[in-house]
């Protein structure tokens, strides 16, 4: 599957953008400016571009805990999203959301979750719409290796295929649900044959690489655009920091993080595979990358001026109306 | 007009929203029945057949058989209602909110909140809720006190087919998650209900008798038992105002208050568990605001701390009766 150029260089950018923003958090979380458990996404970001890359229009995506990767990749305002990690009255959510509750449904994203498997269901209902409207759109949720042993994931799937709705469900097997091994925590080996178990195909990539994931998500997303039904995705690879920043990370083997770092880099692997193909210069990445800090910088230096929420917005958005 | 059962009343409410407004469906557990097997779909129209005729009036795309999977039913009505559906979900019994509580309060109750004003939920889940059919301990908890307890999410509990028509439309159009406990034991119980649609607003009380010695608040099934009490004790000349609050989330606290103020004597009257309560809400929210005009102390009528028995001889022990009732409002004149 070939991409435009265009589409390659807008596909760097949300990565980076991702990363950028993931890092700079992490350091000023470490700095004391931002408040609360954040969970960060860096080095699983060509996941969520080489799915969300596939989305357009009324599809819906809802995330996890660790959604700041989904949220950019779908198209939220990062700026929005950085004065929301301030706990600012300008935040994506006002305040009263932060980095776990990250949502813009007007950009089709149903928000990010902060209960391990609490999207699954919530996808398969907005899924569920898009079948009543007969519209082709469909709902993706992300979910961690984590969720695929809450009960709440698999009552998900299986009602996807008993309602055949066009819920697509990608599970971003990270290798840890917070400090426990997935070898522990899965009782299969074959996680993927347990999952088609169910009822629908499961399509694996390598989650560090873009353009493995771009065509696996393009396979699941075609599959329940067309009216089969729900499909997985399942990709692989490490992340970059600890479950939550401040994660002592006790679990990891020696090097495990740099080796991370050095091999499974979905931004290396990206530049390395469009450069030496000859379908960009690498100084037009090197361009993206000075934006996308920049970027950052100013949302950032917006987020820590931007006006906190005032004493009477504690009880206001509680009800559209009591 | 004719004399509806409140399970015809609230059946007639979802035919009369669901043929006005096509965003407007229905999910669960055999609101169909019969998907899949040799016989009829559609041949049961939930346990209770309060959504009878829906499958063979609105097709299976709006009257839509579930596995027993009850986080998924509620995600399924919270998601479709996140993107503009207007789904009412049947958990078939109050206590199995058990297994989906975290789709209710975690999610559906919070999306707007969390979201910063920018969503809509307008999901209504109903339940078949309460003790009186020797369904035992897991088939028999009120569970609408529980639910009282968290933001975001509107606790309707009707107390007649009147009523429970009016707010299920209310419901249904509402822009919130309304959680809407169907008293079981009242399905069967029929008054005059309209034929055409109505809406009853939420947070607003029904004054169910009229009276001056004591103010007596009574919710779902034990506002007929109330009314018995009341009516047996008009001999002994003592009068009661009734208060029906309809809904427990919006609460009408200037009902209660007023009629307090008036009355001097407040007895709430409620099935449910007694710790943490909503009888002990009331009387909590009664002693802050209206102490000064209490002539003395402000009586709870309610289950005891215990599980719904089984047998019929226990269960009728659990349950506040005619009797009780009225012996603590005698005891408030004392």
């Amino acid at each position: 599957m070939a991409l435009p150029k265009e589409n390659l260089l807008q596909a760097y950018r949300q990565m980076k953008t991702i990363r950028e923003f993931e890092d700079r958090v992490h350091a000023e979380i470490m700095n004391g400016q931002i408040a609360g458990f954040t969970h960060l996404y860096a080095g699983q970001e060509a996941n969520a571009v080489g799915i969300c890359e596939h989305l357009s229009g009324e599809d819906t995506i809802i995330s996890t805990h660790r959604g700041h990767g989904h949220c950019i990749a779908r198209g939220a305002d990062v700026i929005g999203m950085m004065k929301e990690l301030w706990g600012s009255s300008e935040g994506l959510c006002k305040g009263k959301g932060g980095s776990m509750h990250i949502a813009d449904i007007d950009q089709g994203i149903l928000g990010a979750n902060g209960i391990v498997a609490g999207g699954p269901p919530i996808s398969v209902g907005a899924a569920l719409a898009c079948k009543i409207r007969e519209n082709n759109n469909v709902s993706v949720s992300f979910s961690g290796d984590g969720s695929v042993n809450q009960g709440t994931c698999l009552e998900a799937m299986n009602m996807a295929v008993v309602l055949n709705v066009p819920a697509v469900f990608v599970i971003e097997n990270n290798y840890y649900s917070e400090h426990t091994s997935i070898n522990y925590a899965v009782g299969t080996d074959d996680l993927k044959g347990r999952t088609e178990g169910f009822g629908f195909p499961v399509f694996v990539a390598d989650g560090s690489d873009f353009f493995a994931v771009y065509e696996a998500a393009g396979k699941a997303i075609e599959h329940a655009r067309s009216g089969n039904g729900p499909a997985g995705v399942f990709c692989e690879m490490g992340r970059f920091h600890g479950h939550f920043v401040g994660d002592p990370e006790g679990y990891r083997s020696e090097n495990e993080v740099a080796n991370l770092r050095q091999d499974s880099c979905c931004l290396k692997n990206f530049r390395a595979s469009v450069t030496e193909s000859g379908e960009i210069d690498a100084s037009e990445l090197d361009a993206i990358d000075a934006e996308v800090m920049a970027l950052i910088d100013q949302a950032v230096a917006e987020a820590k001026v931007a006006p906190r929420p005032t004493p009477d917005q504690v009880t206001t958005d509680v009800y559209v109306n009591y | 007009m004719s004399q509806k059962t409140m399970r015809d009343a609230i059946n007639e409410a979802l035919h009369q929203a669901m043929a006005a407004d096509d965003s407007v469906f229905v999910i669960g557990e055999d609101v169909a029945g019969g998907n899949g097997s040799g016989g009829t779909v559609g041949c049961a129209g939930g346990v209770f057949g309060v959504t009878t005729g829906l499958y063979e009036k609105f097709g299976p795309n709006r009257c839509i058989d579930t596995p027993i999977s009850e986080s998924a039913i509620v995600g399924a009505a919270a998601g479709a209602a996140l993107v503009g559906m207007r789904p009412v979900a049947e958990i078939m019994f109050a206590d199995f909110i058990g297994v989906c509580m975290d789709q209710i309060i975690n999610q559906m109750g919070k999306f707007r909140y969390m979201f910063g004003g920018k969503c809509k939920c307008p999901a209504v889940i109903r339940f078949s809720a309460g003790a009186g059919f020797s369904s035992a301990a897991q088939h028999s908890q009120s569970m609408y006190q529980v639910m009282t307890a968290f933001p975001g999410l509107k606790v309707v509990v009707p107390s007649n087919a009147y009523d429970a028509k009016g707010l299920m439309l209310t419901a249904i159009a509402d822009d919130d998650p309304v959680l809407f406990f169907e008293p079981k034991v009242l399905y069967q119980e029929a008054c005059e209900v309209p034929d055409e649609p109505y809406t009853i607003p939420f947070g607003e009380a029904a004054m169910v008798r009229e009276g001056d010695d004591v103010t007596v608040v009574a919710f779902g099934q034990m506002v007929g038992r109330a009314a018995a009490a009341i009516d047996s004790l008009e001999e002994a000349g003592i009068t009661c105002d009734l208060i029906d609050p309809r809904t427990t989330s919006p609460l009408d606290e200037e009902s209660i208050l007023e009629s307090v103020e008036a009355t001097g004597r407040l007895v709430v009257v409620d099935e449910s568990t007694p710790r943490c309560g909503l009888t002990a809400d009331i009387a909590a929210m009664a002693a802050d605001k209206a102490f000064h005009s209490l002539k003395g102390p402000i009586k709870q009528v309610c289950a005891p701390h215990s599980p719904v028995p089984f047998s019929p001889d226990l269960e009728a022990e659990y349950l506040p009766s005619v009797e009780k009732i009225a012996s603590v409002i005698r005891g408030t004149m004392a």
